[in-house]
């Protein structure tokens, strides 16, 4: 045991170490953000136009990525792709976690009837397969983009909402929040300066995982055809209206799946290497 | 002791019962409290206001919301799940067929993942930190982090067009020989297996890795136990209750792969079923999918629940 007490103070050195594989992940994240950001700027040919005389043509000098089932090009195509992609998975998990981390300190704050209401609602919320839910809402609302943000977000608040519940009963125990509410502090001032600043690291690294798996399941919609609908297209969306490439193995079906891996995998690794300063406060 | 245990699992069960009651609810509701009459979208927009008025009564639509739900509700227990507005066939009828189908392929696909992925995860735990434990953690991550579509897709790729091995995609009704059944069951089944051991994978590594860091393995590992002993004698047997419980919420995993699935290989499951359901917004057939789903979901976390409660050995 005194080896390791030994060895903390080391990881307590000021400021944040990333490693290599974090770095490469934050690099690929951020050249999707500004992509999806720059698309409009930077397509190299209108993604309505028809450039290519053949269809599913192959990766060329002039078309970068080749063309689509229209012989439309590839490159715009997935560019402008990006916005769609990373904006809906970016707007959901911004409500969900919004949403879920403020219930989740609701809860975990208030107790009680509201605690036991809210998780059990939540945890049934949460039996429900991520995919059936979207299909079933879809089924009756149509796929629109709001519809979209709005299920995908709902979909993944109870998770938030359990794992920031679970780290706000924690700090909630500790003495400087007992303090406050024996100050009388109000509920909003508890949130906001004692138990928030506590849990915010941790939460925001289990929104990036969440990010990924909101980025599968508007693939998966959009590529059963029950997302993003034409004239709008996102990478999920461009698998599938060049599914009828797989055969001749056309870059067009097989550049945005790569594409969707590209930006998950990113993702992933740079969690997986954050520091732990940020990842896990418990156990820095 | 049994009492608490009893206690435990009755009030699992319990969870699970009111769990299904809000679930059913939810999918009731998000189907039925939509825009549009029922009404009017069977009988077209032609129909005079007449029949559309008598059909309401006959469908019971006026009745208050409560009231229908547990109309339904009470027909989802008896097994009549309504009439399809599609073809007006019972939906009864026409999921029975797609449900073996789709439990088919489900239970293929759980027979040769579980023994695999439990072999892996296993002797990725007993070989941390070696190159192999390495490899296998980057390909999970990799099969974790791509959509299910995009597996199937460089399955077809691989088999059927560079390898040419298998039609690309198709699934023949007539299998007469075991050739045949291998030939249509092997893309789907290769897709589904390398989504769920991954997951499978991942969480029994974990919990033989938990074992392995506990106080008594390492007193085995001190007294002189040979590695094998170690693992086998002292750290499986404790292990069992978490492994077993992975392997339920990975199974769970399958629902959500068996839509992608079906729909990419054109298999005649109940996933293919609900997605084309979806496309015609066939109401009743949608409801009878998604609770069938749900239930099954249910099931298996429950399940999950309940087989790390009995193999807990502090309640015993």
């Amino acid at each position: 045991m005194t080896s390791v007490a030994k060895s903390a103070p080391r990881h307590q050195r000021f400021g944040y170490r990333i490693n290599a594989v974090g770095v490469a992940g934050a690099l690929v994240v951020g050249f999707w953000i500004v992509v999806a950001l720059a698309a409009p700027a930077i397509v190299p040919h209108p993604i309505g136009d028809i450039v290519d005389t053949d269809y599913f043509g192959p990766i060329s000098r002039e078309l970068w990525l080749g063309s689509d089932y229209l012989g439309r090009d590839m490159t715009s195509r997935i560019l402008m792709g990006a916005r769609y992609t990373l904006g809906i998975s970016i707007a959901s998990v911004i409500i969900a976690g919004v949403s879920g981390v403020m219930l989740g300190m609701i809860a975990a704050i208030t107790g009680g009837v509201v605690d036991m209401v809210l998780s059990r609602f939540l945890d049934a919320l949460n039996s429900i397969p991520s995919k059936l839910f979207s299909l079933v809402v879809v089924a009756a609302v149509g796929s629109s983009i709001p519809v979209l943000i709005v299920t995908m977000a709902v979909i993944y608040i109870p998770g938030a909402f359990r794992f920031a519940r679970a780290l706000a009963v924690n700090i909630n125990t500790m003495d400087f929040v007992v303090v406050a509410r024996i100050r009388g502090e109000s509920l909003f001032y508890l949130i906001r300066a004692e138990i928030l600043p506590n849990i915010i690291g941790p939460v925001l690294v289990d929104l990036g995982l969440r990010f990924v798996f909101i980025v599968l399941l508007l693939s998966g919609l959009s590529f059963l055809g029950l997302g993003v609908k034409p004239p709008y297209a996102d990478w999920g969306a461009l698998v599938r209206e060049n599914i009828g490439g797989l055969p001749y193995a056309a870059p067009a079906v097989i550049v945005p799946s790569l594409a969707i891996a590209s930006l998950t995998i990113a993702v992933n690794l740079l969690i997986d290497n954050l520091p732990t300063k940020i990842r896990d406060r418990e156990n820095s | 002791m049994k009492h608490r245990i009893v206690s435990l699992v009755l009030a699992r069960l319990a969870i699970a019962l009111v769990t299904a009651i809000i679930v059913s609810f939810a999918v009731f509701f998000a189907t039925a409290m939509l825009p549009g009459d029922t009404a009017t979208i069977l009988l077209g927009q032609a129909a005079t206001p007449e029949a559309v008025e008598g059909l309401r009564k006959a469908m019971h639509l006026d009745d208050p919301a409560i009231f229908r739900f547990l109309r339904w509700l009470a027909g989802v227990v008896h097994g009549d799940l309504g009439v399809s507005y599609a073809n007006n066939m019972p939906v009864a009828k026409l999921i029975s067929g797609r449900l073996v189908n789709t439990l088919k392929l489900a239970g293929l696909t759980a027979v040769i993942s579980v023994p695999l992925a439990l072999t892996l995860g296993i002797t990725a735990a007993m070989l941390r930190n070696t190159l192999y434990d390495r490899c296998l953690t980057i390909a999970i991550i990799g099969v974790v982090s791509v959509p299910e579509f995009m597996i199937a897709t460089l399955a077809v790729l691989l088999f059927a067009v560079y390898l040419n091995w298998l039609p690309a995609v198709s699934f023949t009704s007539e299998i007469r020989t075991v050739y045949d059944f291998a030939r249509a069951y092997a893309m789907p089944v290769v897709t589904l297996t390398v989504v769920i051991s991954a997951q499978m994978i991942r969480m029994s590594r974990a919990a033989v890795v938990e074992t392995l860091n506990t106080p008594y393995v390492e007193m085995a590992l001190l007294k002189g136990a040979s590695r094998g002993r170690l693992v086998f004698h002292h750290a499986l047997p404790n292990a069992l209750g978490p492994i077993v419980n992975a392997v339920a919420l990975s199974l769970s995993y399958l629902l959500g792969g068996v839509i992608i699935v079906e729909t990419v290989f054109n298999y005649p499951g109940i996933a293919k079923l609900m997605v084309d359901a979806v496309s015609t917004r066939d109401l009743p057939l949608i409801q009878s999918c998604a609770i069938i789903f749900c239930f099954g979901y249910l099931f298996l976390t429950t399940t999950a629940d309940i087989i790390a409660i009995l193999s807990n050995p502090r309640l015993r």
